[in-house]
């Protein structure tokens, strides 16, 4: 590409490596903390997810035994509000692309 | 604690048997920390309460201008839920998910001051220890919180 323009290199630069065509979807993870009781966690993710209290036992035992699990996935729209629900229960959640 | 518990499940809520002194101190509890919110909300200690959603700056900080007013204010409203129905001996299951919410928070802030670790033994308190009083009210808020979890679980 020897023959574009400064400019036309600028722009290209500029232009953010992100986003509006990154189709991975976001995951939200949820972190181990020492505060939060297993069987809150346990009832946090039934409630806000709808979860089987099975699959929200078994949710929060990934947690605790490896440190992190991932709870819910899809657009970063619905990953922030699945973020924030989460952090309005005081679970340590945080997002990142798949 | 070989004591009776405190919370239990009825058919319209959750039943709170609990002596008044305690009743007084999660109404201490519970207003000063709303009142912390209010007046320090960037203090460390409420930092634990505001986690990151975002490893990137520009994305997290476009995450807290879009939550972080509504989670102050619902934090607000659960702990003024506990304020007002700390007397009470029956909660509705909406009052209930206040408490645990307000209550959790608390354990949060105390849990962060007090650098617990997971295998924090709530039945072995060292009365010697400098902290020692707000040691005993994290494990009573945490024997609290589990019997409020159990009951909105059952």
């Amino acid at each position: 590409m020897s023959t574009l323009a400064p400019a036309e290199a600028e722009l290209e630069v500029e232009e953010p490596a992100d986003d509006a065509h990154d189709e991975r979807p976001w995951v939200v993870i949820v972190w181990n903390d020492p505060v939060n009781l297993m069987s809150y966690v346990t009832l946090v993710f039934q409630k806000l997810f709808g979860y089987t209290r099975e699959h929200a036992t078994r949710l929060m035992l990934q947690v605790h035994n490896e440190g992190k699990s991932v709870v819910s996935t899809g657009t970063r729209e619905k990953a922030e509000l699945d973020v924030a629900r989460l952090h309005a229960y005081g679970l340590w959640a945080t997002m990142q692309r798949d | 604690m070989g004591v009776a518990p405190r919370i239990s499940r009825v058919p319209d809520g959750v039943r709170l048997d609990l002596p008044d002194d305690e009743r007084d101190v999660l109404r201490q509890v519970a207003g000063e920390l709303r009142a912390l919110l209010e007046e320090a909300p960037d203090e460390p200690g409420l930092r634990r309460l505001f986690p990151r959603a975002h490893e990137e700056d520009s994305l997290e900080e476009q995450y807290r201008e879009l939550t972080r007013d509504q989670l102050t204010s619902g934090r607000d409203r659960a702990l003024g839920t506990i304020q007002e129905t700390a007397g009470d001996t029956l909660l509705s299951l909406e009052e209930a998910d206040a408490w645990l919410r307000g209550l959790n928070d608390a354990r949060l802030v105390l849990g962060t001051r007090l650098d617990v670790t997971e295998d924090f033994d709530w039945e072995a308190v060292d009365v010697t220890h400098p902290q020692a009083q707000e040691l005993a009210l994290y494990a009573y808020l945490s024997w609290l919180q589990e019997q409020l979890v159990e009951a909105i679980a059952s």
